[in-house]
């Protein structure tokens, strides 16, 4: 009897048990993640005095309607109910955080810089990387694949590096404190021409020497033939740039003085030194930081994930 | 041969605008701070341009500098690095297992990585707070919840109540019971939560502002808490879709010969998986190696100015107050070699030790 039991249960454990298990495990780990995300979205709609508090939603319930002499009934079911919902409804909630950011910072300003910047730079590094890396992948030229070695070696260098000779590049060319400044330096990645190289050598030869015997020349076969194809990889490129750039902090931070062209981060950065108190106005401009982030990435998530496996694991 | 050239010089267009960048944004400035590491070049022009060798080396080097605690934070900052990894496996080898709703889960992890900015480190910053915030607020209230002061000094009280015939027996209860209701509650209630980015406290009890170990900075501090934040950041990120693609290219028929074998879930793991994965595994050390190295700076500049008393400077935000705060670009010039020859080395390193165990 007992020895059938178990075997029911075995057989219940193999089929969903263990999928149960690692569900709770996996929403657990879930949570987590989010816990710090919730705790930015409900302290940017409360007010300053509450924020400090554990209490997640914005405004306590008033407790007023269960005072002793008050027996429990219906009406104060009702009454219960009824500020439950306006809690969830929003009516204590303080949206007036979001306006402030406005009224604190040039926050408008600030993103402006961020997107143009990030837009430039995507741009040009895109352009250059697709060619540099056609003429990896495509072309057959002598010391091609030593000089794309030494391409890669200077992948090595950390950042650090150049950044002190280029800052000093910049104060020589009157760059510093400019929208240019800003842009040229970051267009140029070996990381770009790595990553799309990678895609192209996927593209059989066959169909760039085929349109080669028809007459096309080298141009054609990159505009018309390659960059079509390579497309998945050129959406990552761009995804990859323009994060990297719409956060970039290092750089801005060293170039960039004046308030009007800051850039998001250097922005928040200086927002937090000053306003380090308001803390419900602060998350209100980190979620607005944030937002757009996470709609770019529901939306581009299935073109990431392939990039990010693709360009790394056959590297 | 006319072909050739034709071809080379084609390439050569394609490469230019890239190349020229690269020559001009790249080359020159890794060759411009080699040459300016050996002078004392300093932008407020107190002093005036000297060759001076090898003496900003020299000076990083000595034992008494200030480079080898900073050397140390980011070393330690890098101990997250293996928790992190072995995170992104567990995670990866729980996703992997076919079930619904994955993607929504795999979205959820990845997430704080791509967030990952001076906005997430400003409301880091905040769930940090000693006082306030909602992390030590939790913390202390559990902690008041449990009530395990209490609760000992009632299992003392118990335990003093037993009066066996044996002396031995006695003397031992008489000194748990006590143990329980006179030392413990004492010890328990004297607990507070952690200071966490104001305090040089970190868990391997390492020195502040001295080379070392120091017992009194025994306790969790700023340096543990920006490893948690990474550690948080970095562990359902790109790793782990690293390991994802990893695991779906494991050949199938390689499992089933483990189920011949009759081989467990951590045999399965310990002999088929984790071996296949080795490459993965190789690159991702590789790349967290390089990435440490260079690592905290935004923390350090964002959450904690390098403070308290510099537990939490790493090399990067070092070099970064020495060339645009002092403006000792000489100096800050061979710090970043410095740093420059630490990575190449380590990663040589990786590369000579490592692959050894890497069975393509």
């Amino acid at each position: 009897m007992s020895t059938i039991r178990a075997s029911v249960l075995a057989r219940w454990w193999f089929r969903h048990g263990r999928s149960y298990v690692t569900y709770a495990i996996l929403t657990a780990i879930a949570c987590t993640m989010l816990l710090p995300f919730l705790w930015m979205v409900l302290s940017s709609f409360k007010p300053l005095n509450e924020v400090n508090e554990l209490n997640p939603l914005p405004s306590k319930l008033d407790l007023e309607i269960f005072k002793p002499g008050n027996a429990p009934g219906p009406k104060q079911f009702f009454a219960y109910t009824r500020y439950l919902v306006a809690n969830l409804t929003m009516r204590n909630w303080v949206p007036g955080n979001y306006r402030d950011v406005f009224k604190k910072i040039p926050f408008a300003k600030y993103y402006f810089n961020s997107l143009f910047v990030a837009a430039w730079v995507t741009l040009l590094v895109t352009w250059t990387s697709s060619m540099a890396a056609f003429a990896f992948s495509r072309l057959q030229w002598p010391g091609r694949d030593h000089v794309f070695k030494l391409y890669l070696a200077t992948m090595m260098i950390p950042g650090v590096v150049t950044m002190i000779p280029n800052y000093w590049l910049m104060v020589k060319l009157h760059l510093v404190d400019s929208y240019l400044g800003l842009i040229v330096p970051a267009a140029f990645t070996a990381f770009g021409t790595f990553l799309l190289r990678q895609f192209m050598l996927t593209i059989p030869p066959s169909l760039d020497e085929a349109a080669m015997i028809d007459g096309a020349s080298a141009w054609q076969v990159f505009a018309d033939l390659i960059l079509p194809l390579a497309r998945p990889g050129i959406i990552v490129l761009t995804i990859f740039t323009f994060m990297g750039n719409y956060a970039s902090f290092f750089w801005p931070l060293i170039l960039i003085s004046r308030e009007h062209l800051r850039t998001l981060p250097i922005g928040m950065l200086y927002f937090d030194t000053e306003y380090a108190q308001d803390t419900t106005v602060l998350m209100a401009a980190a979620v607005m930081n944030v937002i757009p982030l996470i709609v770019l990435f529901l939306v581009m998530q299935k073109h990431l994930v392939k990039g990010i496996q693709l360009g790394a694991v056959k590297g | 041969m006319k072909r050739k050239t034709k071809t080379t010089l084609t390439a050569l267009c394609f490469l230019l605008p890239n190349l020229l960048g690269f020559f001009v944004f790249m080359c020159g400035p890794v060759i411009f701070s080699l040459v300016v590491a050996f002078t004392n070049w300093n932008l407020t022009k107190t002093i005036p341009l000297r060759w001076i060798g090898f003496d900003n080396f020299a000076k990083l080097l000595e034992l008494k500098s200030e480079f080898w605690p900073y050397l140390v934070n980011t070393v330690y900052l890098m101990m997250g690095m293996p928790i992190a990894i072995a995170g992104s496996l567990f995670l990866a080898v729980l996703l992997s297992q076919r079930l619904k709703g994955v993607v929504v889960y795999r979205t959820l992890f990845y997430l704080p990585m791509f967030t990952a900015g001076v906005a997430m480190l400003i409301l880091w910053k905040k769930l940090y707070n000693p006082d306030f915030g909602p992390i030590n607020l939790a913390i202390e209230g559990i902690w008041g919840y449990l009530r395990l002061g209490d609760a000992c000094e009632v299992i003392g009280t118990g335990v003093l109540y037993n009066r066996p015939d044996s002396e031995v027996l006695r003397s031992l209860i008489h000194d748990v019971g006590w143990w329980f209701k006179g030392v413990l509650p004492e010890w328990l209630n004297s607990f507070e939560a952690p200071d966490w980015l104001s305090s040089t406290h970190n868990l391997l009890a390492v020195g502040a502002e001295q080379l070392g170990f120091d017992r009194k900075q025994f306790g969790l501090g700023a340096k543990d808490a920006i490893i948690i934040m990474g550690i948080w950041t970095v562990v359902g990120g790109s790793n782990m879709l690293l390991y994802l693609a990893g695991i779906s290219n494991i050949p199938q028929d390689l499992y089933e010969a483990a189920d011949i074998d009759g081989a467990g879930a951590w045999a399965r793991f310990r002999h088929v998986t984790w071996p296949q994965l080795a490459p993965t595994t190789f690159f991702i050390v590789i790349m967290s190696f390089i990435g440490g190295l260079q690592g905290g700076f935004e923390q350090a500049r964002v959450m904690t100015n390098g403070g308290p008393a510099g537990a939490t400077t790493t090399l990067t935000f070092y070099l970064y107050t020495k060339a645009f705060q002092e403006f000792q670009i000489g100096y800050a010039s061979a710090i970043a070699w410095i740093l420059f020859a630490v990575i190449f080395s380590i990663t040589l390193m990786n590369w000579r030790f490592g692959s050894r165990y890497v069975n393509y």
